[in-house]
């Protein structure tokens, strides 16, 4: 027979903690309590030790960790709010619902800390699209709930990543990240300070939709997982658009002492959480919460997951106030407790109390933190090898390059995008297609620019090496927008910790962000673990997803990848090297992922980023894109598409020609320049000592590289883009 | 010359309506909450895109029943400007303002993008300052933006040049390529393109702007209230009540038995 | 005294999405089905009046709100 602390998901030894907390058994209510906040997906247990490797401040930092998101100044008395967070399980049972809360409850948590939500961005891993239909299913639902949400709220999703591999097919990935922007200010944390302050809950009625999802997401996936779609909540964007526009309007009366989404693990949580961030203590009434089915239990209430739902700690007297404006918006607030001093988190039904417990013992800091058994896995030191000399080299590179291009993994996503509305707000200057997005900030000179960013074959290969090139990577995205990196949020996505070479890759990867971010001085301000991403027969791939804002303090000087003119002069920076190992193009053309990743130099990295920043800021450049999956020959490709201006290039090299096209070396950035500025840019990159080479310039109708003085590739510009952009939606078709 | 913006509840373009006008163009403009009842002082009012009260039920059908809808007919009637933008643009022709319904787009998804219009005329209110048969690139953001009418009133709008502008490459199943269409009077314009996400070079694309400065431009003239639109004042095409209805066959009411059911 | 509501696009308007539930239909084996249409059901409770005033109401209920008569058609039951 299944123990009752079994069914909430807690472990014997947990339960004897509960015990030893409340000096009793815990009652049924209380039991459920402690489960829902002791998942994974709320405490954290499993790995909290680790976050000790990630920096979390620095001069710029306002919040880092800790609270609903991260906070990063960004200059005259503005702030970017930034966070991502997963919604994998709920999207893989119902892709449309599953997508679409899962970016409902990312702006929650925005807004929850005063700000204005201004973009969205997601990142999005899928399986083998080529031979399930599954899989296209997932894609068709997620892309949709995500647009459902995101363009009705109006909020513009701005940028994204979507990638395909096998160790996605039972196990999907949907992250959504959400950036508000905030005056220093008028920043707000979800304390419950002040004793006899009133607890007010706005929005939805409670249902009992999501029960327990906070612990559903917190195991694997499984044949039942389909009938568990009662986890699975409805969003209501309309409900969110105005839930928000009446909390911001709240927040600016002064009535308002704390702020706090019901999440995860619903009034249980929103009520620990402010409680142990203030005066640590609280009272709230079950009855009181408005619902809407009748007959609800105390736990049904308490543990709900039902969508936007907010909680409110109003200054005592002010309730009508806030009554008022709340209305004003169509909604209702109704004072469903009050705050109190003794540190107890008390629940009644009525006049009964049905649950009494220490409110600090439900939270993560009194949750259990486990230190997890790690091992290296097999496959770790068996894959590194790779006998170059036994891979033919193409014959056509035509060919190779086109059937890259068209591959789901490197073909254009504007099948995806083009269902995001991109642009509302009108603050969106460079859109989705370009290596990050741009926004400007209405009212000032600045802009910002957001990407999000994650190689997992390599984080498979060398978990930590792959992080630290996510990191890395993201930076790049940015820097080539013009815009200096300040900050990261991170989705960690990974299979099950209490498998040791499960752990392994976590710990690694998360060694591996905390190097580079370190390195790139952009430190983790907040994030999201989802563990047990896996089926009974296979885990994800190690899938650390970096989303990373920076700032442009000019935004007219922002910079975009692709090429602008007839004649524009092309120039390498970097180093190519024999580095095939993980590359897209091993995977894909000749089916191999293995091999050793590319070597990341954080010295060399750090200056080449700082080359460019300095050279677009002069106004030194035309375009500027970095190097990535597909190497040298998809990179040139993608800055002709936009426009469709060719380029002809000359390379010289003692490399295979497949190694110099599609080798993955880091840092790495295509950049041009008009000739008129060539001399200027040549003496700042003697100046800095940049590894340079200049390959050729732009123009014309095709994309022509010779390599040694041979002519590899010759391809039409408007051939090249008509299949890359047409493929995504072949494959949905 | 002032503007002003409505905001529904689940408006979303508001903002971006109000910052065009002020920002781009530098004239007034204010917002207008939806339970307002009347429109004084305003010489051009804004029904912007979004999702008003979360476009459940059919698109704009439950805004249409919002308390400054009553003013909108009011300010119409008077011969003053009204453009509904997108969303905006679904409440017109809910509230029959505007002939016609939009529906799904074909391909039933969101679709976001910038793509070419072609100016049918330049002789409304809203497009004197474009060239006939001019293309301009204006962002489209909708799900519904796919454009019916009945022939008859198709013909008529023809005849009358009520049809504004049109798609080049048709990307929502819209009959006719339609993109914007005006009343008879023509100063009431419906657009599902939204010309105000295309009026500063910073966006890099301000083809939108010469729409705006047509209506400042028409206002400033005080050509707008024409003797047409006076005489029409009161008969304008707004769509009949329930009470008012006058079919030349029964309804679609079918009696309980000949329903499908147990 | 309840009511249900059907709520469909007229014949002469075109169903992009009961094409596409036809063509999944038809995918999955279904290739006898000719047509569907899709609409929409709205039940509504009407409260404690007579069978006359509710069919009243829901014709002005369906003519001014639930239906627009311009491309839907609409029929109801009480029940």
């Amino acid at each position: 027979m299944t123990k009752p602390y079994e069914a909430v998901g807690l472990t014997e030894k947990e339960y004897k903690k509960i015990v030893e907390y409340l000096g009793r058994e815990p009652n049924e209510l209380e039991l459920n309590m402690y489960g829902v906040m002791w998942s994974e997906h709320c405490s954290y247990k499993h790995s909290r030790a680790l976050f000790r490797h990630f920096p979390t401040s620095g001069k710029r930092v306002l919040q880092g960790p800790g609270e609903n998101a991260g906070i990063i100044d960004i200059g005259d008395n503005l702030a970017i709010v930034m966070k991502i967070e997963s919604h994998n399980h709920p999207s893989a049972v119902e892709p449309y619902q599953g997508a679409a809360t899962g970016v409902g409850g990312i702006i929650r948590d925005i807004f929850a800390m005063g700000a204005r939500p201004i973009a969205l961005l997601n990142s999005l891993r899928f399986g083998d699209i080529e031979n399930s239909e599954r899989v296209k299913y997932l894609v068709d639902g997620v892309v949709a709930g995500i647009a459902g949400y995101g363009n009705c709220i109006g909020i513009p999703t701005v940028a994204g990543e979507v990638y395909f591999h096998d160790s996605y097919n039972g196990n999907p990935l949907v992250n959504a990240m959400c950036v508000g922007i905030i005056e220093h200010d008028k920043i707000f944390r979800g304390n419950a300070s002040g004793i006899g302050n009133s607890v007010m809950y706005v929005g939805a009625a409670t249902g009992r939709d999501g029960m327990g999802g906070a612990s559903f997401a917190s195991v694997e996936l499984t044949g039942e997982s389909e009938e568990k779609k009662s986890a699975v909540q409805v969003g209501d964007p309309f409900m969110e658009k105005l839930l928000l526009e009446a909390c911001l309007e709240l927040l600016e009366t002064g009535s308002i002492v704390g702020l706090q989404d019901l999440g995860a693990a619903g009034l249980t949580s929103a009520c620990c959480e402010t409680a142990t961030r203030g005066e640590g203590g609280m009272e709230i009434d079950v009855l009181k919460v408005p619902r809407r089915e009748k007959g609800m239990l105390p736990v049904e209430v308490m543990i709900s997951e039902s969508q936007e739902r907010m909680f409110l700690i109003v200054e005592k007297g002010r309730e009508e106030e806030v009554k008022r404006i709340v209305e004003k918006w169509g909604l209702h607030a109704v004072t469903i407790g009050k705050v109190t001093g003794n540190g107890r988190l008390i629940v009644r039904e009525g006049d009964k109390i049905v649950a009494d417990v220490p409110a600090y013992s439900l939270d993560s800091s009194g949750a259990p933190r486990y230190y997890r058994e790690y091992e290296e896995p097999e496959y770790y030191s068996e894959l590194k090898q790779l006998d170059l000399a036994a891979i033919p080299e193409p014959g056509d590179y035509n060919k190779t390059l086109m059937e890259l291009l068209t591959s789901p993994n490197l073909c254009s996503k504007e099948w995806v995008y083009r269902q995001y509305d991109h642009m509302v707000r009108t603050s969106t200057v460079v859109k989705p297609g370009s290596d990050a997005a741009v926004l400007r900030i209405r009212g000032t000179r600045k802009g910002i620019a957001l990407t999000t960013d994650c190689n997992s074959r390599y984080c498979y290969l060398d978990p930590r090496a792959g992080s630290a090139i996510a990191v890395t990577e993201a930076a790049r995205n940015l820097v080539c927008s013009g815009a200096k990196p300040l900050a990261v949020t991170d989705g960690l996505n990974f299979g099950s910790p209490e498998k040791p070479d499960r752990f392994w890759q976590f710990r690694e990867a998360v060694t591996g962000i905390g190097e580079a971010c370190r390195e790139l001085d952009t430190p983790v301000i907040s994030g999201n673990v989802s563990f047990y991403n896996e089926t009974e027969t296979q885990a994800i791939y190690p899938t650390p997803i970096i989303g990373m804002v920076g700032v442009i303090e000019d935004i007219d000087k922002h910079c975009t990848m692709h090429f602008k003119d007839e004649g524009d002069i092309i120039i390498l920076l970097g180093e190519t090297r024999d580095e095939p190992g993980g590359s897209e193009y091993l995977a894909r053309i000749h089916g191999l992922e293995r091999g050793v990743v590319p070597r990341l130099n954080f010295g060399l990295e750090k200056k080449l980023q700082a080359f460019i920043l300095s050279a677009i800021e002069k106004g030194l450049l035309k375009s500027a894109h970095d190097i990535s999956e597909g190497g040298l020959a998809v990179a040139m490709a993608e800055c002709c598409m936009e426009r469709e201006l060719g380029a002809k290039v000359q390379l010289e090299t003692p490399l295979r020609t497949d190694a110099v096209l599609f080798s993955e070396s880091q840092s790495r950035f295509i950049i041009t320049c008009s000739p008129e500025k060539l001399v200027e840019l040549r003496q700042l990159m003697a100046q800095q000592e940049i590894p340079h080479e200049i390959l050729g310039e732009v123009g014309g109708e095709e994309l022509k590289i010779d390599v040694n003085g041979k002519n590899i590739v010759v391809l039409k510009v408007k051939d090249m883009k008509e299949a890359w952009r047409g493929a995504f939606g072949c494959l949905m078709s | 010359m002032k503007f002003g913006v409505i905001v529904f509840p689940g408006s979303n373009c508001d903002i971006d309506c109000f910052h065009a006008v002020k920002d781009a163009l530098g004239h007034e403009v204010e917002y207008i909450w939806h339970d307002t009842e009347e429109l004084d002082g305003f010489d051009c009012i804004i029904l912007p895109g979004g999702f008003s009260y979360g476009d459940y039920l059919r698109c704009g059908a439950v805004a249409r029943f919002a308390r400054i809808m009553d003013a909108v007919r009011t300010h119409a009637a008077a011969g003053k400007l009204v453009i509904g933008i997108c969303n905006g643009f679904q409440i017109l022709t809910e509230a029959g303002l505007l002939p016609g319904a939009l529906v799904r787009n074909k391909n039933l998804k969101f679709i976001c993008d910038t793509v070419p219009l072609r100016v049918e005329t330049t002789d409304t209110p809203f497009t004197s300052l474009y060239k006939k048969g001019e293309i301009i690139n204006i962002p489209i953001a909708h799900g519904e933006g796919n454009y019916l009418v009945d022939e008859d009133t198709l013909k008529k709008m023809k005849e009358n040049g009520q049809i504004v502008f049109t798609y080049v490459d048709n990307p929502n199943g819209s009959m006719e390529n339609i993109a914007g269409v005006c009343n008879e009077q023509k100063n009431v314009l419906g657009m599902m393109p939204h010309p105000e996400r295309a009026c500063e070079e910073i966006l890099g694309n301000t083809d939108g702007l010469r729409l705006f400065e047509s209506i400042i431009a028409a206002v400033e003239s005080e050509s707008v209230i024409s003797a047409q639109a006076v005489k029409n004042r009161h008969t304008g095409t707004r769509r009949k009540s329930a009470m008012e209805t006058s079919r030349s066959k029964p309804i679609a009411f079918t009696q309980k038995e000949e329903l499908l059911h147990d | 005294m309840k009511a249900k509501v059907y709520v469909t696009l007229k014949k002469s308007i075109a169903d992009p999405q009961g094409n596409a539930i036809q063509n999944a239909l038809r995918k999955l084996g279904y290739t006898n089905v000719e047509e569907v249409r899709i609409g929409k059901l709205i039940e509504l409770d009407l409260g404690d009046i007579t069978a006359d005033e509710a069919n009243a109401q829901l014709v002005k209920m369906c003519e001014g709100l639930l239906a627009n008569t311009v491309i839907e058609e609409y029929k109801f039951e009480l029940c």
